[in-house]
């Protein structure tokens, strides 16, 4: 079967900076596939290559045989896309911001209606309705953000960093979900800088650093590889991208 | 996407972005219908009724009217220019900095040029409602004629365009919100008060009323107060033709300015 993404030989430069230096990789179907790497490591510039918010530099990247170049709104109806930053439309409550932006995929409002009532109920967002944006707490805006992200029933999934910055109740939550996708057969692109969330949720990941890949495989190979099976994916990391602090 | 043609890009799609800020506008009606209704009866108290005891009478066109009559049209065109300038002007600037709404839509099918075209055409939308708004109570005070006068309307829905245009040009330039007192300082209050509003411009130097015809507002003012005292005639085409050639201009530079703020 042919991969649902590829991208090769991605890259960005913003002025001087290299954000992502060529790296390629591939997502199969159904697969859950991680993009680990510290912060600045370039994994939201690859998120927004790849949901067409910002032009390439270099390479391509393709989902489903359409490029980013060429077929940008073909990807971007079967892409469900949560933000690393918080999006939602501050100017209309819950419920309104799941009916507005079900109308960007030409979803009829009684369907949208329909799709909003079944994501509220499943993301436990029922008392919050008619409440105001601003008023939600940050697990609670990421999880309408996951919920809007599913209205258009996507093909892919695209998380990126889901769960920085949440409290460990509503990290727990989004992982059930995000399992819970993939025991449904969605295939899911998730960076986190989260190692134990990589290795609780990804079949497959790569490291990056710098906007180069430097090393990929799924958890347990890169444990087996570098340490020999003893330790956790967060020492892998360690070792890889160094113990020095980055500052963003 | 890189796709230099622009009309290439814009779909039926900017409908939706279009909705999107009307449906703001009603959630938030009242501070969005009471300016456009009050501010015109504020202008008739302050200048018809005060100055207008002054200035009883003003030369327009070969005749004499009423100073109350003569600034009615040209209120009209001022309040279509504000409302739908101000609506993408600041507007749009928070949308893309502050509120990071169009970071959110642009992953959905919506192209660059669908979200930047709708938020024109709900500037318009703005201008148009604010104008006809403006109409209602200079009809109510009985300054303006008709059927002449329901030219009014179309004319607002192109000017609307043409000056929401010119707003979101200029949120696309300013870095920080404050750089937009620049543009209102030496584009839009200029206009406020030398396009023929409130006084004409046939007696001014002649350098004057060159530099006028440059402004816009110039010629949908011609084109109102023309509608208002039912004086329309073939001359003002070049008005219109003025309004129609820079809308479309403005169009196509401000959406391609914002672009390149919204995808780098
Ligand atoms: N719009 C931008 N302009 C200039 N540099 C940017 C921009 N966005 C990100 N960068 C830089 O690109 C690098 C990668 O950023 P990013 O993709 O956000 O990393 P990550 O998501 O892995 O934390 C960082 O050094 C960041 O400072
Ligand atoms: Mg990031």
């Amino acid at each position: 079967m042919p991969p649902v993404i590829k991208a090769a030989g991605l890259r960005k430069n913003y002025d001087e900076l290299r954000a992502v230096d060529g790296i390629d990789f591939e997502i199969n179907r159904g697969e859950c596939f991680g993009l680990l790497g510290p912060n600045g490591a370039g994994k939201t510039t690859t998120v927004k290559m790849l949901t067409c918010a910002l032009p390439v530099s270099g390479g391509d990247i393709t989902v489903e045989g359409m490029s980013v170049n060429t077929d940008p709104r073909g990807i971007k109806y079967i892409l469900g896309v949560c933000p690393q930053d918080v999006n939602l439309d501050p100017d209309f409550s819950v419920l309104k911001n799941l009916i507005v932006y079900s109308r960007y995929f030409d979803i009829p409002y009684a369907e949208a209606r329909r799709r909003a009532e079944e994501l509220i109920e499943r993301f436990h967002l029922h008392d919050k309705l008619e409440r105001p944006i601003e008023d939600l707490s940050g697990g609670l805006k990421k999880r309408l953000l996951m919920a809007r992200a599913l209205i258009n029933r996507p093909k892919v999934l695209v998380l990126d960093e889901p769960t920085t910055g949440l409290d460990p109740q509503s990290r727990r939550q989004i992982w059930e979900e995000v399992r819970g996708m993939k025991s449904n057969g969605l295939t899911t692109l998730l960076t986190t800088h989260y190692i134990e969330e990589a290795e609780l949720l990804c079949d497959r990941l790569v490291i990056i650093d710098a906007g180069k890949i430097i090393e990929q495989g799924t958890p347990a190979q890169l444990i087996e590889k570098h340490l020999e099976g003893k330790g956790n994916l967060e020492d892998v990391f360690l070792k890889l991208t160094g113990k020095h602090l980055r500052d963003e | 996407m890189n796709n230099p043609c622009l009309l290439k890009n814009i779909s039926y799609r900017a409908w939706y972005m279009w909705r999107r800020n009307v449906d703001v506008s009603l959630v938030t009606w009242k501070t969005n219908v009471l300016p456009p209704l009050l501010e015109p009866v504020l202008y008739i108290l302050a200048f018809g009724i005060g100055l207008g005891a002054y200035v009883q009478q003003i030369s327009y066109a070969g005749q004499a009217y009423n100073y109350i009559a003569f600034m009615a049209p040209g209120m009209v065109a001022v309040g279509i220019m504000f409302h739908s300038t101000f609506d993408t002007m600041y507007g749009a600037f928070v949308r893309l900095r502050y509120q990071k709404t169009f970071d959110a839509i642009i992953t959905t099918p919506l192209s660059a040029e669908d979200i930047l075209a709708g938020e024109i055409l709900s500037g318009a939308t703005k201008g148009t409602f604010a104008g006809a708004a403006i109409l209602l109570i200079i009809t109510l005070f009985g300054l303006a004629a008709y059927p002449s006068s329901l030219v009014i309307l179309p004319l607002a829905a192109l000017a609307g365009v043409m000056f929401a245009s010119f707003g979101l040009y200029f949120a696309a330039l300013a870095p920080y919100i404050d750089n937009l007192n620049l543009p209102i300082f030496l584009f839009i209050n200029p206009m406020f008060l030398f396009s023929g509003t409130f006084f004409p411009l046939d007696g001014m130097p002649v350098w004057v009323r060159f530099a006028a015809n440059l402004l816009p507002l110039t010629h949908l003012v011609n084109l109102t107060r023309a509608a208002t005292f039912n004086r329309l005639h073939a001359g003002l085409l070049w008005d219109l033709l003025y309004i129609m050639v820079l809308t479309a201009v403005m169009a196509c530079i401000a959406i391609r300015k914002m672009k390149t703020r919204l995808i780098k």
